[in-house]
């Protein structure tokens, strides 16, 4: 029998701390779409890593057509005819896509004249249906046309086996679509495509086979046509699957402590972000903010915390105006922030817990008297907080760089409740953080709700939104386009919103408005 | 084959070890470059050596050339922990020097009471508003402060030599540039009959006032957390303009103070060359000190005595400039040294062939 | 002002800026591979001193500007292994490389001081080109140092514009960890880059002593160095802008000397203030500019690299 075109045996890669594969295999052929289905953490993408010449395993072989090879880096991969479009894109921002396409080849040799590459790689992209204007600069690009040029990117290059880390994550339900086409038309040429993703339904989609890894290893590999979503999941979870459910909430909101109101903000490119965008939150309430990245999540939780200048509209905050106000005003007002980016923007790496931990507190007369910080008070603070939010560290003055992203996290979370905010806005709170840590973080918001916050959630894992939120609303473009109770919420008019579809039926109960409807008179509310 | 790899924590000794080791490497190499220049090493540091360090009056010189360096230094490294690069204190040195000048030179009859601390603060402002110059155009559109700054150090200069040219030249000067003398009383005081004067006492004073505020105070925190990341520091709502200003302008002040204490207490007049470059050696006191007020202190001293060492040896053929080179090298090796704490260097195998 | 009067200001203005040009050309590619060097000032006059001293000892100014290429390059390597190989702060080591390059052309330079240059090159004029009127005199009647410069600018364009090498280069400024995915040897290409600045600079440098002056001055450049970092601002990264930013950086410092030689009744030290003050007006209006228009720096300029 014919080898398989790729074949991975017994591979092993640890970091320092965490072993990510152990004792990894896998097996793709030539000429079909192979799922690699795993929770977060199951050691997926350290797995391709290793295949794109990203990593050198620790152990283990790697054999292509039945030939040992050794991957030492990912130019040796390409001339294997490995590609990888990794979740966050290669590519240069500031370079057309021709530029972008052509780095790093040995062709052109040494002059190049960007009119005829350009007009060669247009045409070659649009022959296999991946449609991109190669003059266009990569950051004039929608995140769905900068995976597109990174598939053309690796086609370009030869790639008979493409590597595609959670492509859909980032896409719209249309966009998804256009790409499982484009899959499919490669596997029918005789490319092998592997899709790493966690969500079953998709893999029930578009896979031949299926290759469940679950603690860094194979738990098995299946044929589609073979199993089933519940078999899926019980080898996923290793028993099984809860589906993801609305967490009810028996408290009734308070007052209203969040009110934006028609706002509009521009985008780090000037783009229009936020387009008259409405919403408010009560005490007491998780609100979910479902929406494909890229939508205006960034700049809505910016706006809110102070950093992003509204163009048009109010923030209100308990009562308070804060439009405009700056990020100081916004803290004084009751605004707790959970940014996305932990250690760019909600942590200071190179300082120590402590000095992280009294960040939001210091001014205040329990941390210091006129100019001076009270040492023996800020100690006996960060102590507590350290205590109170379990955070595993070395000891107080550990540079918060050296912790784990789960206790870096309870670090913020500890932080940004710590002065009992009115209002908490948290954005991907769990992102990238193990279960232990990603079950404590929610146990944190909820706990936060109880006392009376009102939290704003931005993820962009539904399952997360609805394990969390009291009340949904769809982002899109900027609008918000409908808000629904999550107990009974239709997920399937959920996911059509988030891809741009406007519903026409009428708002249901405690649904607001979006500013865009309401201005063509097509909604009323009641 | 030889691989870098990041250290888990930053080695605890090269704390303390690197200004060490990058002092001595770079004397060892300024001996290879002296050896190859035809000069006897040894002879050149040993004569250095005495000169500035090797008696009452070296020393005392030695002191006398670290204070503005120290005042400098102390300037300049606030703005350094907050990575806003102040390389004006040249300028502002002598922007406060011609604004003392200028004190003493109108109140040629006033009382030591009333003109020395009117100098003092008119120093200190002047030295603070040169360097709000630089501080304001970064503060508001992001002007590179390391170009405004210098560019203000040749304006600076220029600026004090119109004045000892033009307007202030003393007419009893026989036509050479300098301004009158000025007062007894605009003269600061010196500490028996050496040169080492009350500019000594501010050293000390702003040394230990730095050390707690940059220690116990809020501003002090903030300053730390703008250094770290401006970004944390905004989100944290810690105006970071504000901050560039009050960084910019206290070292300002120092160097404008410096300013003043040379022309009050050493030359008594403003004249040419008033500072052989003490803005420029106070940058790489404040890295090698790690930019702590304590570590600027010890610094100043040592190159205080490197300038006073480099003058001994002028009389045997070695060039001032030496002194400059050895500085320059001395940044360098400090850096080097600074990149082992952070990194180990290992010699390893190659990873094991898959079979 | 007369027709003489504007040619001789318009040639002095193309002298004065031919250092600059060189320098900042040089700075360009450093900077384009994202690495920050502010230890121009050092480099030039290194390259000053070196090339003098070279061509006082081989009469040759051939063997004099080689010489400062050489010895920029020098200065430039010491650069390229701290910034690219220890990953130290490109600021930090860029000062040092200023005191540094100072200090060490202070003691070279002690025994030249004075000393003429045994063979001083004239101009060069171009056949029919040089009896043109005004351009004749100012672009085609100068030395070759100065035609080398005509034909770098457009050379260095096409280079970062139109060739693999350039397109390596401005992706390694840009996004080196995406270069390195690509297979670009992001240390290579830095190295090649600092390299070439300090060669430049170190050409900058020998334009001062052998041609502009001709002589050695400690502290010649003036400052020279950092105008030219200033003019790197201006010209936002592109060759072609620097050569229009030297020639006016070169029209002002030409200027202060013309308005003294008319007699003007403005203080000498108020004119030599020109070039300084005009530097910031111009390094805080472009800034702002390019700031508002969002084109800017090398995305990575700054940011020592280092692979996950």
């Amino acid at each position: 029998m014919q080898p398989p075109l790729v074949e991975m045996r017994g591979i092993r890669k640890a970091f320092p701390g965490v072993v990510a594969n152990d004792g990894a295999s896998l097996e793709l052929r030539a000429g079909e779409v192979h799922a690699l289905l795993g929770e977060n953490g199951a050691g997926k993408t350290t797995l391709m890593n290793v295949l794109a010449g990203l990593y050198r395993p620790d152990a283990g072989e790697v054999l292509i057509g039945g030939r040992a090879v050794e991957i030492r880096s990912p130019g040796r991969a390409i001339a294997l005819g490995i590609g990888m479009v990794h979740q966050r894109f290669k590519l240069v921002p500031g370079f057309t896509v021709a530029e972008n396409v052509t780095l790093g080849m040995k062709e052109p040799r040494f002059v190049f004249h960007p009119r005829s590459i350009e007009d060669s790689i247009g045409a070659f992209a649009r022959d296999r249906g991946l449609p991109v204007d190669p003059r266009a600069r990569i950051r004039q690009l929608s995140v769905g046309e900068q995976q597109r040029v990174e598939i053309v990117k690796a086609l370009w290059r030869g790639a008979g086996i493409l590597i595609m880390d959670e492509p859909t994550a980032v896409l719209t339900p249309r966009e998804v679509r256009e790409l499982f086409g484009v899959m499919n038309r490669m596997a029918a040429e005789g490319k092998a495509v592997v899709f790493i993703t966690h969500k079953l339904s998709e893999v029930m989609e578009i896979a031949d086979r299926v290759t469940v890894m679950r603690h860094g290893r194979r738990a098995a590999t299946v044929e589609k046509a073979g199993t089933s979503p519940v078999e899926l999941a019980t080898l996923m979870m290793g028993r099984g699957h809860k589906a993801p459910a609305c967490d009810v909430h028996a408290g009734q909101p308070g007052p209203v402590v969040l009110e934006a109101l028609d706002l509009e903000a521009e985008g780090d490119r000037g783009e229009r972000a936020l387009r008259g965008l409405t919403l408010e939150i009560r005490a007491g309430e998780i609100l979910g903010i479902a929406g494909v990245a890229g939508n205006g999540q960034r700049e809505l939780a910016e706006a809110i915390a102070g950093l992003r200048r509204v163009t048009a509209g109010s923030i209100r905050v308990g009562g308070t105006d804060v439009t405009n106000a700056g990020p100081a005003r916004a803290i004084d007002a009751g605004v707790g922030y959970i940014p996305e980016d932990r250690l760019g923007t909600g942590l200071a790496a190179g300082m120590s817990v402590a000095e992280n931990l009294i960040m939001k507190a210091y001014r205040g007369a329990e941390l210091s008297t006129g100019p001076f910080l009270r040492r023996g008070r800020t100690v006996e603070w960060s102590r507590r907080l350290a205590e109170r939010f379990r955070i595993k560290t070395p000891s107080l003055d550990t540079p918060v760089s050296s912790l784990s992203g789960g206790n870096a996290q309870r670090v913020l979370l500890a932080r940004e409740t710590a002065s009992r905010p009115k209002l908490i806005v948290a954005a991907h709170p769990t992102r990238g953080l193990d279960v232990a840590a990603t079950d404590h973080i929610r146990a944190i918001l909820r706990e936060q709700r109880r006392a009376g916050s009102a939290v704003l959630l931005i993820s962009g894992d539904l399952d997360e939104i609805m394990a969390l939120s009291d009340r949904i609303a769809v982002l899109y473009e900027g609008e918000i386009l409908g808000t629904f109770p999550c107990a009974g919420a239709d997920l399937e008019r959920i996911g059509l919103m988030m891809g741009g579809v406007r519903t026409s039926g009428p708002a249901r109960e405690g649904t607001t408005v979006p500013s865009c409807m309401r201005r063509h008179g097509r909604l009323r509310t009641k | 084959m030889f691989v870098i790899e990041r250290r888990a924590e930053r080695s605890a000794l090269f704390r303390f070890v690197s200004p060490a080791l990058a002092v001595l490497t770079a004397l060892v190499c300024g001996a290879l470059f002296l050896k190859v220049s035809g000069f006897d090493p040894l002879a050149v540091y040993g004569g250095m050596w005495r000169g500035a360090f090797g008696d009452a009056y070296g020393l005392s010189e030695t002191i006398v050339k670290a204070i503005p360096i120290a005042l400098c230094a102390l300037g300049i490294a606030v703005a350094f922990r907050m990575n806003l690069w102040n390389i004006g204190a040249e300028g502002q040195l002598y922007a406060g020097a011609a604004a003392a000048a200028w004190v003493a030179l109108s109140f040629p009859g006033a009382p030591a009471a009333f003109v020395l601390p009117a100098m003092t603060a008119a120093g200190m402002s002047a030295g603070a508003l040169w360097a709000l110059l630089a501080a304001v155009p970064r503060a508001w559109v992001g002007a590179n402060e390391i170009l405004t700054t210098l560019m203000l150090n040749y304006t600076a200069v220029f600026l004090s030599e119109y004045l000892i040219h033009g307007p202030w030249k003393d007419p009893a000067g026989f036509n050479f540039p300098l301004s009158p003398a000025f007062s007894e009383a605009a003269r600061l005081p010196a500490f028996g009959d050496t040169r080492i004067h009350a500019g000594l006492i501010f050293a000390l004073a702003a040394a230990a006032a730095l050390t707690v505020a940059l220690r116990k105070t809020k501003w002090g925190y903030e300053l730390r957390l703008v250094g770290a990341s401006p970004a944390v520091a905004t989100y944290a709502g810690v105006g970071i303009a504000r901050h560039v200003l009050v960084a910019m302008a206290v070292g300002g002040a120092l160097a404008g103070l410096a300013g003043m204490t040379e022309v009050s207490a050493i030359t008594g007049r403003l004249q040419y060359g008033l500072s052989p470059g003490y803005g420029y050696s106070a940058i790489i006191v404040a890295w090698l000190a790690k930019l702590s007020p304590a570590g600027i202190l010890a610094m100043a001293f040592l190159f205080g005595g490197l300038l006073v060492g480099g003058y001994a040896v002028q009389f045997i053929g070695v060039p001032a400039a030496a002194v400059n080179m050895l500085q320059g090298a001395m940044l360098f090796f400090w850096l080097a040294a600074e990149f082992l704490g952070r990194y180990r260097v290992a010699l390893r195998g190659r990873p094991r062939e898959v079979r | 002002m007369e027709m003489d009067a504007v040619t001789a200001l318009l040639a002095a203005a193309v002298g004065a800026g031919t250092p600059l040009l060189y320098a900042a050309l040089g700075e360009i590619l450093c900077e384009r591979s994202g690495v920050l060097n502010l230890g121009v000032e050092g480099m030039m006059l290194v390259g000053a001193v070196c090339g003098f001293l070279a061509a006082v000892e081989t009469k040759s100014p051939g063997a004099g500007v080689a010489a400062a290429m050489l010895a920029g390059g020098a200065l430039a390597a010491v650069h390229a292994f701290m910034t690219v190989t220890l990953r130290v702060n490109q600021i930090i080591s860029g000062l040092a490389l200023a005191l540094f390059g100072t200090g060490v052309s202070s003691y070279l330079g002690k025994h030249l001081i004075g000393v003429p240059l045994p063979v001083t090159p004239g101009p060069l004029p171009i056949p029919g080109l040089a009896d043109l009127p005004v351009v004749g005199a100012v672009l085609f009647s100068r030395d070759p140092l100065v035609y080398a410069s005509y034909l770098l600018v457009p050379t260095a364009w096409f280079w970062i514009h139109r060739t693999r090498p350039g397109l390596h280069l401005r992706a390694v400024g840009e996004d080196p960890a995406t270069a390195d995915a690509a297979g670009v040897n992001v240390y290579r290409v830095r190295y090649a880059g600092i390299l070439a600045g300090g060669m430049l600079a170190g050409l900058g440098g020998a334009y001062l002593s052998l041609f502009y002056a001709p002589c050695w001055v400690e502290n010649m450049t003036a400052g020279r160095g950092w105008i030219a970092l200033a003019l790197v601002i201006f010209a936002v990264w592109s060759p072609l802008r620097a050569l229009a930013g030297a020639w006016l950086f070169g029209g002002i410092e030409a200027l202060g000397f013309r308005i003294q030689v008319l007699g003007a009744v403005v203080s000498p030290f108020f004119l030599k203030m020109l070039p300084y003050l005009f530097t910031i007006a111009v390094l805080v209006f472009f800034t702002a500019w390019n700031r508002r228009r969002r084109i800017g720096a090398p995305e990575a300029l700054g940011l020592p690299y280092e692979r996950e």
